[in-house]
């Protein structure tokens, strides 16, 4: 459980970040937190040549909250973005989202930019990304350049980022109005990667009709999924529309797998429930905002 | 008075020092060893063809690489048998080195020697092994119906058959009112304790002797192990038991591969090295415990008396057998619990499968016991409509029944006999406990807010504190320090704290002045070793004669000195005083520099001395024949046979049924292990068990797949229970001494896990109206369950259904 050899490189600016990186080439991997990657060379189930630590570069570590956004820099921990209050205001999945990341221990080292790299499809600020419609800004020697969610996401484990790149940035869009939000998992210990967990936005139409109705899930496919539950429960009234028939058609919608923890029924099961209970939650909330 | 410590919540004085990173383990010594690291066997059944080191050998820190054929004299044999028994027809043991055949993933093949264990990984890495393959047995159903071998010289894959009983089984079923046949299935956990194992060796080759330190135990049969396959004389091997963080089992046996290998390479290579085991080594090439399958058949009557009991146990003991069969002998003997069984009848197929070892995890045996035992009380309670405690108050064994004799015979040889104990006592502290009056009423509140809740309840007796012996050695020094040591060893039980306490009582010193070492065989050569609940009930016994040996010298010289008889003396605070006569005293360690003749003034306290010493008597030797010099005494505790702590738990759960999430809302325990040495560290030991019991219930188990590969290899996937998901245990004592031991003690240590099982199946059943028959659940199998139109309803689920009272 030791890892394989690797050179070190600690650069002082994002430059030299890039110049490392390039001249590395592919073997080289960004060190960010290190709460995915460490383990992963401890179990020699990775062995970059290279590892390039981004910690010391300034400015990397900011929160930034507009009206439009919150922009997440790269080396924002978790816990940082939990306790972020203008953050929540804008875009309230964040904090609900990073308070189901692990635990405290590694919330404080873990970067939401890093997990969201790492592109597992179990990590909950993936599909927060993807939820919210969110985009990165990556760092290349040729220029900055922004990549959308969709694009983003490539598989399990794998962005479409190739080549000397560092992403410097994660941006989620603000909530919109009339909106609200939940978020919600289960694991089989308190901390853990969901067996099955999600997020949902619920819009209303100005008389408190639902209007739009969006969903993402994790652990239940290979990249983060966002589905449109609209159809399902459009035009009724947010306080007694019927969840049950937007969980039905989210159970519809995903196409999970077995692995040691869940069943792929069992999965789709909670898809089912956690949809319905999430979205009861959210548009309770979008109606209280309105009164 | 504070030198009256039994019975006391003393703080466990050892924590301060373990909290604060002052603890000494094993990876903290030796930080210029040269690391060992292992290559194993990625195949669960291989023959193995060709091992190509040449990779390896440009790797820079290389130091040395072993296989099997490095290995010479005794070292090249099989590992032992540890514990043989005649039931134990086909035992078979790996060797330290793979020897042509691995028979389970994770079976150490090369040792490779470097200057860390960076490059000792990397150079493990570049040797090149070849398999052939050979076909896999996985589970006790595939090892039961022998399709495959594990071993090819073992056809129907039964190492042991073990087999007792207490009468004709069968003429006792056909003439039982009622009969009625199951088979359940529990899976296999471990012990995981937060240390691994490791050793450390040392070679000083001008004195020719080595020491070993190693995280286990057993120190002392550790050496005798190393001295014989290492053919070095005992008295040029020391090993030491260091700070171990846990061991719950896995670490009394011995010697393991590595515990040989290292000292060999250190002798070999006449450098210090050190092995420290990772946490995916521990998983793989350590051991486990508890799957068995159970086909019971209980005749009883229309009260629910049980009048025959016959129970079929396949009981998968892994690869190997170096343990014995001692975790199927406690299940069998252990199962009856706290009841009178009129016939027994108990037949166990030990059975190889080709995975990692099953040796005693706290419980060993008892947990799958206790399952079958009690879930055989709730059938026939769900079979007759009756209360299920009721049941099992109709099957107690009375208070007035003691001692009480099983006719059965235990682990260590000696007869299954009761020798106190109130179970009807202890039912009756737990209904009040867990509020079991009041199921009913919880069950509506819980429906009424979506949820289904169920009440279960278990009984166990435990056998603890084996023989056949411990001893203590208690020394009083010059300047009053008290120097207590064990042979046994201690992995976080509190030792330093309860030994002091017994000390303390014994002596009638302050609990500050003692120092308590264990498992360090410079100090005490002769031990067994902490495991079955024994350290308290064996070493405690034996530490107590010792400190009362040198209770009894002290008076004597000190009766001399004040000119009194010895039995107007009595030791307090560390002063031996006249009864009743203020100031008549000299302080206890004074006494001890008198205890000895030859006082070269080096201290104040040898100054103090002469004051007291008497004019020497010309007519006999300073020493008289007998007699020996110091202030110290060794002394020893064999029992004739183990003590039986009992004890019933209850737990409630709740369900949610849209999603089948579990959890318990409430945890009861009513525990009886005699008189308590400090009830603080009781409770420790009981919170921890139970802990391991929801772990072993509701989380745990070995995902191997059907090629032996165990997919679950690390704290991410082999779900232990977080703090998070282990609720809080209220607790109630009963104290019912041992007549067997000077302090009237029970053991403790593995109390708490053995129940969890049966108690928490037994809820869930009850919360869910389906027949729970296999352990682990997890929420996907109770989801599996329930949707499953074929899986069996429980009596009271048609009965509640019936009234409409089921959610």
């Amino acid at each position: 459980m030791k890892p394989a050899p690797f050179r070190y490189a600690d650069p002082g600016t994002l430059d030299e970040v890039l110049t490392v990186l390039s001249s590395e080439g592919e073997g080289a991997k960004v060190l960010a937190g290190g709460q995915s990657l460490l383990p992963l060379l401890s179990m020699r189930l990775a062995a970059p040549a290279t590892l390039v630590d981004i910690n010391r570069v300034p400015g990397l570590d900011t929160v930034e909250a507009t009206g439009d956004g919150v922009t997440v820099g790269a080396l924002v921990r978790h816990n940082a973005l939990l306790h972020d209050d203008a953050a929540a205001r804008v875009q309230p999945l964040l904090a609900r989202a990073t308070a189901n990341v692990a635990h405290p221990a590694i919330r404080n080292r873990g970067t939401t930019v890093g997990s969201i790299a790492h592109a597992d499809p179990s990590g909950e600020m993936t599909s927060v990304l993807a939820l919210t419609d969110g985009s990165v800004t990556v760092a290349t020697p040729s220029g900055v350049e922004t990549i959308g969610w969709r694009d983003l996401f490539v598989g399990p484990l794998e962005t479409s980022i190739h080549g000397p790149a560092v992403v410097t940035s994660a941006y989620f869009p603000a909530l919109p109005a009339r909106s609200g939000t939940a978020f919600a998992e289960a694991a089989r210990r308190k901390g853990d990667y969901a067996v099955c967990g999600g997020g949902v936005v619920v819009t209303l139409d100005a008389d408190g009709r639902v209007a739009a109705v969006r969903a993402a899930y994790i652990s239940v496919g290979l990249t983060p999924e966002v589905h449109d539950l609209t159809d399902a429960v459009v035009g009724q009234p947010a306080d007694s529309a019927d969840w049950a028939a937007a969980g039905e058609l989210a159970r519809t919608l995903v196409d999970p797998d077995t692995d040691l923890h869940a069943s792929a029924d069992y999965r789709r099961l909670l898809v089912g429930v956690l949809t319905e209970r999430t979205l009861a939650e959210a548009a309770a909330e979008a109606l209280g905002g309105m009164a | 008075m504070t030198t009256k410590l039994f019975g006391e919540p003393v703080r466990r004085r050892e924590d301060a020092r373990l909290i604060i990173g002052k603890g000494r383990y094993l990876d903290d010594i030796g930080h210029n060893a040269l690391a060992a690291a292992f290559v194993r066997s990625p195949h669960a059944h291989a023959r193995i063809t060709a091992i190509d080191t040449d990779g390896a050998l440009d790797v820079e820190g290389l130091v040395a690489i072993y296989t099997y054929e490095d290995l010479h004299g005794p070292m090249a044999e099989p590992l032992p048998v540890l514990i043989p028994h005649p039931q134990l027809h086909h035992p078979r043991t790996g060797y330290p080195l793979a020897n042509g055949i691995v028979n389970h993933v994770g079976e150490p093949i090369v040792m490779v020697v470097a200057t860390d264990r960076y490059i000792a990984e990397d150079a493990a890495e570049r040797i090149l092994v070849s398999y052939e393959e050979l076909p896999v047995v996985v589970g006790v159903d595939a090892a039961r119906e022998a399709a495959n071998w594990v071993h090819e010289d073992v056809p129907t894959n039964v190492a042991a058959h073990h087999h007792q009983e207490t009468g004709d089984v069968e003429a006792a079923l056909a003439g039982s009112t009622r009969t009625m046949s199951f088979t359940q299935y529990i899976e296999r956990s471990a012990c995981t304790p937060m240390e691994g194992k490791g050793v450390h060796a040392r070679w000083d080759a001008d004195d020719s002797s080595l020491r070993v330190y190693t995280s286990t135990q057993a120190s002392t049969s550790v050496r005798a192990a190393i001295a014989a396959k290492l053919e070095l004389s005992l008295d040029k091997v020391e090993v030491i038991a260091p700070d171990v963080g846990g061991g719950f089992g896995v670490k009394i046996v011995h010697p393991w591969p590595e515990e040989l290998l290292i000292p060999l390479a250190a002798i070999a290579l006449g450098a210090e090295v050190k092995w420290t085991e990772d946490r995916r080594e521990h998983f793989i090439s350590s051991a486990h415990e508890r799957q068995q399958r159970q086909e019971i058949t209980v005749g009883y009557d229309d009260d629910g008396r049980i009048s025959a009991l016959d129970v079929h146990i396949w009981h998968d003991n892994g690869a190997y057998t170096p343990y014995g069969i001692i975790v199927p002998i406690v299940t069998a003997t252990q199962l009856v619990g706290p009841y009178v069984i009129p016939t027994y009848r108990v037949r166990v197929e030990s059975v190889y499968t080709n995975t990692v070892i099953v040796t005693p995890y706290r419980g060993a045996g008892r947990p799958q016991g206790c399952y079958a035992m009690e879930r055989t009380m709730d059938r026939i309670a769900d079979e007759l409509d009756l209360d299920r405690a009721v049941v099992r108050e109709r099957n107690l064994i009375q208070a007035d029944q003691f001692p009480y004799d099983h006719h059965l015979t235990f682990q260590d040889g000696r007869p299954v006999i009761y020798d106190s104990g109130d179970y009807v006592g202890l039912m009756d502290k737990l209904k009040v406990l867990v509020g079991w009056p009041e199921a009913s009423r919880l069950r509506d509140e819980a429906a009424a807010r979506g949820k289904l809740l169920g009440v279960g309840m278990a009984m166990y007796v435990e056998g603890t504190g084996p023989g056949p012996y411990e001893g203590g050695h208690v020394q009083v020094l010059g300047s009053g320090k008290v120097l207590v040591s064990t042979g046994l060893t201690s992995q976080g039980q509190g030792h330093e704290t309860a030994f002091a306490q017994i000390v303390a009582s014994e002596l009638g010193v302050p609990i500050e002045d003692i120092e308590v070492t264990t498992g360090d065989t410079r100090r005490f050569g002769y031990a067994v070793g902490t495991f079955a609940s024994r350290a308290a009930v064996m070493s405690g016994n034996a530490i107590a004669l010792a400190a009362r040996g040198v209770k009894e010298k002290a008076l004597r010289i000190a009766a001399d000195v004040l000119e009194v008889d010895p039995g107007d003396l009595e030791i307090d605070e560390g002063l031996v005083q006249v009864k009743g006569t203020p100031g008549a005293s000299i302080p206890l360690r004074t006494v001890a520099v008198l205890s000895n003749p030859l006082r070269y003034a080096f201290d104040e306290a040898a100054k103090q001395a002469t004051q007291f010493a008497g004019p020497a008597d010309d007519s006999k030797p300073p020493v008289a024949v007998g007699d020996a010099p110091g202030l110290e005494h060794v002394d020893y505790y064999s029992p004739i046979r183990s003590t039986f702590a009992s004890g019933a738990h209850a737990a409630i759960v709740e369900i949610d049924p849209a999603t089948w999430e579990i959890e318990i809302v409430k945890y009861a325990v009513v525990h009886d292990c005699g008189n308590v040495v400090n009830p603080m560290i009781v409770e420790g030991q009981v919170h921890g068990g139970v802990a391991q019991g929801v772990g072993g219930a509701l989380y745990e188990r070995m995902a191997y797949d059907s090629d032996g590969q165990l997919q679950n290899a690390s704290f991410m996937d082999f779900l232990m229970p977080y703090a998070s998901e282990i609720p809080d245990v209220v607790i109630d004592h009963q104290e019912t001494p041992s007549p067997l031991n000077p302090l009237g003690i029970k053991g403790a240590g593995e109390a708490g896990v053995i129940p969890g099982t049966a108690a928490i199946a037994s809820a869930i059943e009850d919360a869910v109206g389906r027949r729970i028959s296999s352990m682990p659940i997890s929420p996907t199998e109770l989801y599996d369950l329930m949707r499953n139109d074929d899986s069996e309803l429980t009596a009271a689920h048609a009965r509640r259904s019936g009234t409409g009272a089921m959610a």
